[in-house]
Order: C-alpha cells, then sequence, then structure tokens
C-alpha cells in the first residue's frame, strides 16, 4: 500500500477538495521527522461523501487536520473550491474558512460547558457579523431544528444538560450555522452508543441533502464508513492504499490490506463462518523508519521482493477502483511463483 | 440454567453436574445513593455461569453492565447499597469483608478493564506489575516470579518478553498494553474473568487478536468468562450465552445461536436493527431506537423499554414484565408482546396504524 500516485484524482474542475501530494511532518526528538502523512493524493466531488479509513495511527486525522490548515501540510497543495488554501494565509486564509467547518469526535469536550447552547451554536455567526441579532437567532434555531434539537428547549440550557449524543448533534449545528460547503466529520460517532450513533449517521445523511453537503467522513469503522461514503479511501501509515466506490471496495477488495481489515471485523451473526484476517503478526511499524518500498509489505501475506525494493504507484484496477500494490488480489493478475499465500 | 432462582432451581442439574457451576448471582441489586435520589444502577439481575463458559454483557452506556461486573466483585464505591447474593463455588462474595475479597482477586477472580493505559501503572516496569501478583499471592521469590512472568507474556503473544519486562507501558502500543494487562490478570491463574470492554480502546485488526487469545487462555485454563461489550458483533462470535441489560435489569438472556436465531425482546432486535452492516449497500437507512434511556433515578412504572418501544402496548406501559422461559431451553425475556409471536405481530401492527408520536432524540 504505501503507494504514491495520482492516477485516481478526477479532472480539477470536478471536485471542491483536492489534496495533491501531501505531506504532513512533525519534529521528533533528535532531529528527526516523523512523516504523518506521506504523499496523499484525493479528491472530493461536489456533494459527494468522502470516507478515509484506517487504523490508528495510519494519518487520517492528521489529514483532515492538514485540510483545515491546522497545522498546514509540510509539503503539497489543498485546493478548496479553485483556491490553493496552502497558499494563503492570515486574513486571506481566515475569509475562507467559514465554508468548510470541522465536527470532533469527542462532543462534550468540543463544546464550552459554560456557555449556553444558544449561543454555542450562534458563536460564529457572531464572529463573522452576520445579519441582526434577530436573524441570527433564527438562524441558530433553525440549524438546531434541522439537527433535531427543540430550539426553545435547548437554546438557555448548556451541555451538561444534554446525552453524548445531543452534544454531537450541538457540534454539528454549530458547524452548519454559517452554511459551509464542506464539513469534515472526525470520528465523529465512535464515541458514541450503537443506537445512538445510528440516530447521527442519520441525520448526517439527511443534513447532507438538506444543505447540499460534501462530506469528508474520518472513521475506522468500517461498516460505518461503508452506509455514509460514495468514495472510499483506505490509509495505512500515511499513504493510501485503495480508493474505490464503497460497495465494490467492500465486495472485492484489490489490497491486502483492505481484504484483512474487512476479515477482522466481528459479524453480529453467530452461524457466520470464523474467519481468519490474513495479517502477518505484528504492529504497526514506527513511522519514524517506515518500511522501504510498500510500507504494508511487513504484515502483507502477499510480500515478494520488489514489495520491498520500489513503492507500487495508485493504478486502476477495476471501473472506479484504484489501488497502490503490485501484487493486488484481482483476478487476472496471479501472485508471482516463489510466492507463498 | 438462567434467570431469576425459580429459573435457577428449574435448571436440569443432572444433566450439568453441580461442580461445573462456577459463580450464582441471584436477584443482586446495587444502587447508588445521589443528591438527586437513588440511582438503580443494577436492579434484581440473577445468572448462573459454569466453568470455562463465557457470558457476553451487552447493553448500552448507563444499562448497568460495568457496575453489575463490579457489583459482583465487590469493587464498589461507598455510597452503595448492595442487596441480593453472590455465590462463586462455596462462597458468598456479597458477605465478606475487604481482607478476605483482596485474597480472592486475582487468584479467584480477575479483571480486564476497558482503557490499558489507566489500568497499568505508568511509573512502574512491566515486569514489577506483572510479578507483583505473583509474589504477593503464590509467595514465589524473585527469580520464580520473573520466569512466571516472562512465559505468561510469551503466552499472550508479546515478541521479546524479556525486553518487555524492563520497559514502561508508555513504551507499548495500546494493542501491547491490553496483553500485558490479560497477562496480569491471567497470573495467578484465576477461574473466572472478568472483561469489561476489553478491546474498546483498540483498532479492529488488534480487536480480533486480542479476542482470540482471550479465547484460547480460557479454554487452556478452564477458565469462565464474563465479556462486557457494547458490540453484538463482538459476542456473537465470543460467547457461549448472551445477556442483554437494559436500565439496570437482564431484559433477555440465551445461548448465544439461540438469541441470535430468535430474538424475543423488541429492544435486543432494535439494538441489533441498529448497527450498520457490511451486508448491506451504502447508504442504506439505519433503523434507529427512538427516544434514549430512562433515568435510573425514576425507571418507567411499567416495561422500562415502552417508552421507545415499536411493540408498546398500554398494558407494557403499567405492568412490568417478568422474566419468562421462551421455548428453547434456557431462553429468558422479559416481554408482553415478544417478536416474532403472534400477539408481537399484532401489537407491532396496531402501532402501526396508529402511530404514537415518539421522540427524536439522542
Amino acid at each position: 500500500m504505501a503507494g504514491s500516485g495520482t492516477a485516481h484524482l478526477r479532472p480539477a474542475e470536478a471536485t471542491l477538495l483536492r489534496l495533491e501530494n501531501l505531506d504532513v511532518e512533525f519534529p521528533a526528538g533528535g532531529g528527526k521527522r516523523v512523516s504523518a502523512v506521506a504523499d496523499v493524493s484525493i479528491d472530493v466531488a461536489p456533494g459527494e461523501t468522502l470516507g478515509l479509513v484506517g487504523e490508528s495511527g495510519c494519518g487520517k486525522s492528521t489529514t483532515a487536520r492538514a485540510i483545515m490548515q491546522l497545522p498546514p501540510p509540510t509539503r503539497g497543495k489543498v485546493v478548496f473550491d479553485g483556491e490553493d488554501l496552502t497558499a494563503l494565509d492570515g486574513e486571506r486564509l481566515r475569509a475562507v474558512r467559514p465554508r468548510f467547518q470541522i465536527v470532533f469526535q469527542d462532543p462534550i469536550s468540543s463544546l464550552n460547558p459554560r456557555r449556553k447552547v444558544g449561543d454555542i451554536v450562534g458563536a460564529p455567526l457572531k464572529i463573522w457579523d452576520r445579519g441582526s441579532e434577530a436573524e441570527r437567532r433564527a438562524r441558530v434555531d433553525e440549524v438546531l431544528e434541522a439537527v433535531g434539537l427543540d430550539p426553545d428547549t435547548a437554546r438557555d440550557k448548556r451541555p451538561h444538560e444534554f446525552s453524548g449524543g445531543q452534544c454531537q448533534r450541538i457540534c454539528i449545528a454549530r458547524a452548519l450555522v454559517l452554511d459551509p460547503k464542506l464539513v469534515i466529520c472526525d470520528e465523529p460517532v465512535s464515541a458514541l452508543d450503537v443506537s445512538v450513533q445510528a440516530q447521527i449517521l442519520n441525520l448526517l445523511e439527511d443534513l447532507k441533502d438538506r444543505y447540499g453537503l460534501t462530506l469528508v467522513f474520518i472513521t475506522h469503522d468500517l461498516a460505518v464508513v461503508k452506509n455514509v461514503s460514495d468514495r472510499v479511501a483506505v490509509m495505512y501509515l500515511g499513504k493510501i492504499c485503495e480508493v474505490a466506490p464503497p460497495d465494490r471496495l467492500y465486495a472485492e477488495p484489490a489490497h491486502p490490506y483492505t481484504a484483512a481489515l474487512l476479515e477482522s471485523i466481528p459479524v453480529p451473526d453467530p452461524a457466520a463462518p470464523v474467519r481468519k484476517a490474513g495479517l502477518a503478526a505484528g504492529e504497526l511499524p514506527s513511522p519514524l523508519s517506515p518500511p522501504s518500498g510498500c510500507r504494508f509489505r511487513t504484515r502483507c501475506p502477499r510480500a515478494q521482493d520488489r514489495c520491498a525494493a520500489e513503492e507500487p504507484q495508485i493504478r486502476l484496477v477495476a471501473e472506479g477502483q484504484y489501488v497502490a500494490c503490485h501484487f493486488p488480489l484481482v483476478a487476472d493478475e496471479p501472485l508471482p511463483i516463489k510466492g507463498s499465500q | 440454567m438462567i434467570g431469576r432462582r425459580e429459573h435457577v432451581t428449574r435448571a436440569p442439574d443432572e444433566l450439568r453436574p453441580y461442580s461445573r457451576r462456577l459463580l450464582e448471582v441471584d436477584d443482586l441489586a446495587t444502587h447508588f445513593t445521589t443528591p438527586r435520589g437513588k440511582v438503580r444502577a443494577v436492579d434484581g439481575v440473577s445468572f448462573a455461569l459454569e466453568r470455562g463458559r463465557t457470558l457476553g454483557l451487552v447493553g448500552e452506556s448507563g444499562s448497568g453492565k460495568s457496575v453489575l461486573s463490579r457489583s459482583i466483585m465487590g469493587l464498589l464505591p461507598g455510597n452503595v447499597e448492595r442487596q441480593g447474593s453472590v455465590a462463586f463455588e462455596d462462597h458468598r462474595l456479597d458477605q465478606m469483608g475487604p481482607a478476605e475479597l483482596r485474597s480472592f482477586w486475582g487468584t479467584q477472580i480477575a479483571m480486564v478493564f476497558q482503557d490499558p493505559m489507566t489500568s497499568l501503572n505508568p511509573v512502574m516496569r512491566i515486569g514489577r506489575q506483572i510479578t507483583e501478583p505473583l509474589r504477593f499471592h503464590l509467595g514465589m521469590d524473585r527469580r520464580e516470579a520473573e520466569k512466571m512472568a516472562l512465559a505468561l507474556l510469551a503466552s499472550v503473544n508479546i515478541p521479546e518478553p524479556g525486553r518487555r519486562l524492563r520497559q514502561y507501558p508508555h513504551e507499548l502500543s495500546g494493542g501491547m498494553r491490553q496483553r500485558v494487562v490479560i497477562a496480569i490478570a491471567l497470573a495467578c491463574g484465576p477461574k473466572l474473568l472478568f472483561a469489561d470492554e476489553p478491546t474498546t480502546a483498540l483498532d479492529v485488526t488488534v480487536q480480533s487478536q486480542i479476542l482470540d487469545l482471550l479465547r484460547t487462555q480460557q479454554r487452556e485454563r478452564d477458565m469462565a468468562m464474563v465479556l462486557v461489550t457494547h458490540d453484538l458483533g463482538v459476542v456473537a462470535g465470543h460467547t457461549d450465552e448472551v445477556a442483554v441489560m437494559y436500565a439496570g435489569q437482564i431484559v433477555e438472556q440465551a445461548p448465544t445461536r439461540t438469541l441470535f436465531a430468535s430474538m424475543r425482546m423488541p429492544y435486543t432486535a432494535a439494538l441489533l436493527q441498529s448497527i450498520p452492516r457490511l451486508a448491506n449497500a451504502s447508504h442504506t437507512r439505519l433503523d434507529v431506537i427512538a427516544g434514549r434511556p430512562p433515568d435510573l433515578l425514576d425507571p418507567p412504572r411499567g416495561c422500562r423499554f415502552a417508552p421507545r418501544c415499536p411493540y408498546a402496548q398500554d398494558r407494557c406501559r403499567e405492568e412490568p414484565p417478568p422474566l419468562q422461559e421462551a421455548d428453547e431451553p434456557g431462553h429468558v425475556y422479559r416481554c408482553w408482546f415478544p417478536v416474532g409471536t403472534e400477539r408481537g405481530q399484532e401489537a407491532l401492527e396496531r402501532n402501526l396504524a396508529a402511530p404514537v408520536p415518539q421522540g427524536v432524540d439522542g
């Protein structure tokens, strides 16, 4: 996986967001640098939901933050609505920010416990000085109602009076109040119970239709991502492994890592056959010194000599399905003789 | 053989020799006294567990599943009132004092918690944390205990166990830390292991490794396990029997296959339907459970799930349903209009015909 390349990008004019050769590095002790995201390219068309999946440490949240310019990427471009965000600074960057918003994982810690819900949700309008007091209030009521809260009871309460799921609704209302085009959801349901998770996922789908949103949905839960996405990108150790429409990706994963991830999901059916994740034992290698060539090769059941020597480039293997692997799981490309499955 | 007392006594003991029974919880209630009143976190729970078997305890947050396991172990704060009995082999855990419990924890019953970072001491080397119970409970000397610790780390599949013994928890990944916590829990050979959301903080690939590890260890040691989780997927593949908890009570309990094949309680069905499934096409609308769990300070008078239940009738709102037996042995549920029966179907259709307004929020 550990692949680079831009074969999967669509024409720039058809996309709302386009990341080109994004690198994010952080300084580590001893003059070393951790490469958290390395040469990632991905794009999102208007009205589409892009799902970003991967294990912890794969760089999915770092990618989200790089889109938000929090912090800006070390190298590469983030083109949003025709503008390269990495080239903007100060006031010019601030001026675009209302058009892209983020919802975080933990709804309770992302709300100020001392402020009333009406003020929290209305704060962005106040900062941008949008409309009169009455118009702002009407807008706050509208988004609260849109996320399924009763504005009259919610407005004057504080976050602790709400459950986790309701707090996530408040966070979503706050993200929507400025009428953004793009909303990045970083694990928005991971801290919630399954029954509440379903409510929030349905809500996001409704809001997407109602406000014409484009979503980047980040999660480690493959079933969730399948449910909400139009296109899924699987990440491993700072690289993209595979990009495909969800139904295709789940039916016929081409990257050995995608296949291993799918096999490790517990199925809520005791009659389901016991599956064995085809994942070599061991842990995620350190991003301080990632493996040469393909970054997944140390855990890959199909790894060959070539995988250590040469980094795979992303290429098309089926309609809409792109994979960064020398030996993908596709029928007409059997493994060379040396290989052991 | 689970359920309230009457079911327990009716269990065919001649089929399962009495000595196989390890844990028997009878009508256990755990109430917290708070400034706002009494919170009935666990309210009349009974079940039994045999050696080597796994019981899955499922429910949403606040359903009382974690309090139940802590209540059985005796790990509760001071503002608590506990009633009912907990029998472990020939011992009454509920009547033991702190000193007696201390000798029981680790050697007879052990626990693995959700977050491996907070259950390890950050300023103590891994080795010391594993050898401590060995030396305290089993009276091993240092060398013996270290040898044992090495073997334990190897048995939970930790590579380079010798080096790990000298490391601190922050030097290990989340999955490795959870393996260490499991090694500590297994150190003195307990007969019963409580695993409270042992994989919730971990990635899916690591989750399946940890669950497989628990299963192997359990089989090798003939150890019983109570697996507390909110994930029905985990329960389906890793338990012999499942108890579903809602608002402090067991609302349905059955052997795992029976439960998934013929669930009776509308709550269990709703919980299962709200999970996004890989088998569904993307953008499939999820079935949600309307509303949210009841306030345990003042639970509903009738069935506790009635306010959110698509099957609920007047009777459900008035009269709490008792645990009753289903057709299959060992299957009990708490419902007046069970799923998959004529009565239930009629109730559902009646509700669909005259929709009752239901809450939306979560």
